[in-house]
């Protein structure tokens, strides 16, 4: 495994004449948190949909996991785990269920997945809810599942995609100490948030406007450096004053 | 290949577990095939005849009797003292009003002649022409009868010998090809239901992030749907023997294996649906109404091909159901096989195959 989890250059992806990500570089180092930023439309999953190998890029590249995503997007999506803001589970399954084929979606054995499955619902606390079928769950123990089927093939990366939209502060509070955990392990965090307290607890941030990235650093310079009251004001300061050059 | 069984797995899973939905599935097509079995019914019998028998003699009422003695014309069920024809027609009392004039008798014997006055509402054109040629057929026979036993006719009749159909029934006609359009709703309907509800729920999505390949999503979640369709198809099948009596002579393995072009065909359009829509409530409108009304307007189910202008002569040709409509019924009324069918089975498989190309292209675009 090589010291870069991610490395972009210039990636670029345009949707006609509209330009969704105008060339982004990036390194992420293994094992970072790192916090991807910025407002509605401004170009984030877009550019998370390039790096798991979903979207090819228009220009530049990279690779993820040390993998090329433009010409081994297969094998970046087996070292990489991915949990969206959507609630991607089959609500007619159960927990259970769901694990067991997600798992084998990832060519997981059987056997391996039983395994990986007692570890995670221990460490994620999913027992009291893992045999119920997922459409009856709450908001907070459906992302637990989520990000077990997220890391259930043992990923170097972890894509999240506003991961803690519409959970209530104790499972968000939660949902990061195992974030932390993860971390710990030397597995790659790479999240979109809109709550500035989560932002925070990255390592580094980037924030994003209009397709490019336009701050990038630690949570703590960023707001030092636009002279900030805290990290929420400087992300407003800073979209205020991008919009205001672009008028 | 295990990711193929895992994903037919799961969607088994996904339709057990809905024992509603996958009732009506089954049994739609058989309530379907029983309702529009029975009311599609292009045999017209019971036309109801008003007979004004002015004449009131034995020979007229041996005419009456002779148009009532078949089960093409009923009596009005009350009796009519309106003797205008015009009047009643149009208080709908009947379909067709004779008038026997005074002197009828006579005229059959030569002193005089007459003309019997035939009123026909021809407000439904169909029960109007029947109506008018059973009239002339009974007339016929019963003036050939009124003859006087030494005049001869002239030797030449024609005797018609009818095949494939002898009774000539509108439900041996009608059933097969309800087999066909049932087939084509049911099976692009469940496709394009099912992968939108993978879009909508964002599943879709996280398994694209799985190595799984496209054509395996596709081809996993599809199986079971294949034999849900030939089960359906089946059930109708068995429906059409007992209920209608529709013979089957032809040969079962030949109509099995066209029967799997035409559904993979069908479901080749429920892909290219569900490429098109964001909800499972789309899918299913388009769906309906995108294979059904085609398909019974240009597939010769009802209306003939050949009597159609040129532009839907040639739009019926990428109407799968065009196809599968002459084969099933050639196979089960005719007992035709593949030296008689290979027109229709090669044009359903090339059209199988171009359905099957276009909709994986649009599946792996629209995914990526």
């Amino acid at each position: 495994m090589k010291e870069h989890a991610v490395v972009i250059e210039n990636l670029s992806r345009h949707f006609g004449q509209f330009k969704a990500v105008d060339r982004v570089s990036l390194t992420v180092s293994r094992g970072e948190t790192f916090g991807f930023l910025g407002a509605n439309g401004a170009g984030k999953t877009t550019t998370i949909r390039m790096l798991c190998g979903l979207l090819m890029p228009t220009s530049g590249g990279g690779s993820v996991a040390g993998f090329d995503i433009a010409t081994r997007p297969e094998e970046v999506k087996k070292h990489i785990g991915y949990m969206s803001q959507k609630f991607s589970l089959y609500p007619d399954l159960t927990g259970r269920e769901n694990i067991h084929f997600y798992g084998a979606a990832y060519g997981l054995a059987r056997t391996v997945i039983r395994q990986r499955l007692e570890t995670l619902a221990e460490r994620l606390s999913l027992h009291e809810f893992i045999d119920r079928r997922t459409a009856s769950l709450p908001v907070g123990w459906r992302q637990r599942l989520a990000l077990a089927v997220a890391l259930l093939h043992e990923p170097a990366i972890l894509f999240l995609d506003e991961p803690t939209a519409g959970v209530d502060p104790v499972f968000r509070r939660r949902f990061w100490e195992i974030l932390y955990e993860l971390a710990e392990a030397k597995i790659t965090i790479f999240v979109t948030t809109h709550y500035m307290d989560e932002a925070e607890y990255c390592g580094r941030i980037s924030i994003m406007h209009q397709g490019r990235i336009v701050e990038l650093g630690r949570p703590f310079d960023i707001v030092r450096r636009l002279d900030a009251a805290g990290l929420e004001d400087a992300f407003i300061s800073l979209i205020r004053s991008r919009e205001a050059t672009n008028a | 290949m295990r990711r193929l069984r895992f994903i037919a797995q799961k969607e088994v899973h996904h339709i057990l577990r809905d024992p509603r939905s996958l009732t009506i599935v089954m049994l739609m097509p058989v309530l379907m095939t029983f309702l529009y079995g029975y009311a599609i019914n292009m045999d017209i019998e019971n036309i109801v005849l008003s007979v004004i028998d002015h004449d009131r003699s034995s020979e007229s009422r041996r005419l009456d009797e002779r148009l009532f003695h078949s089960k093409y014309f009923s009596r009005p069920s009350v009796a009519i003292d309106e003797r205008d024809p015009q009047r009643i027609l149009k208080a709908g009392q009947a379909h067709a009003v004779l008038v026997i004039p005074p002197g009828f008798a006579a005229a059959l014997h030569g002193q005089e002649t007459v003309a019997l006055s035939l009123t026909i509402d021809g407000s439904d054109n169909n029960v109007a022409a029947a109506a008018q040629s059973y009239i002339d057929q009974v007339l016929a026979r019963y003036f050939i009868d009124q003859l006087p036993p030494k005049v001869s006719l002239p030797g030449v009749t024609v005797s018609p010998r009818i095949l494939y159909n002898p009774d000539l029934k509108s439900s041996h006609f009608v059933v097969p090809a309800l087999v066909a359009l049932f087939l084509l709703m049911v099976s692009a309907l469940l496709t394009s239901v099912t992968l939108a509800r993978e879009k909508e729920t964002g599943t879709m999505e996280q398994l694209l992030m799985a190595p799984v390949k496209p054509i395996e999503i596709l081809v996993g979640k599809l199986l079971p749907y294949v034999v849900i369709a030939f089960i359906d198809a089946l059930l109708v099948l068995a429906f059409a023997k007992i209920v209608f009596g529709v013979p089957f002579v032809g040969s079962r393995l030949l109509l099995l294996g066209l029967g799997l072009v035409y559904i993979v065909t069908s479901l080749g359009i429920g892909i290219l649906i569900s490429s098109l829509v964001r909800t499972q409530q789309v899918a299913m409108m388009l769906a309906a109404t995108t294979t059904l009304m085609p398909s019974v307007m240009l597939s010769g189910f009802i209306f003939a091909i050949k009597n159609m202008p040129t532009a839907l002569q040639l739009l019926s040709r990428i109407i799968p159901a065009r196809y599968f409509v002459t084969i099933i019924r050639g196979i089960m009324l005719k007992g035709a096989g593949a030296e008689v069918l290979a027109v229709q089975g090669i044009s359903l498989i090339v059209l199988m195959a171009i359905m099957v190309a276009i909709a994986a292209r649009q599946f792996s675009t629209r995914v990526n």
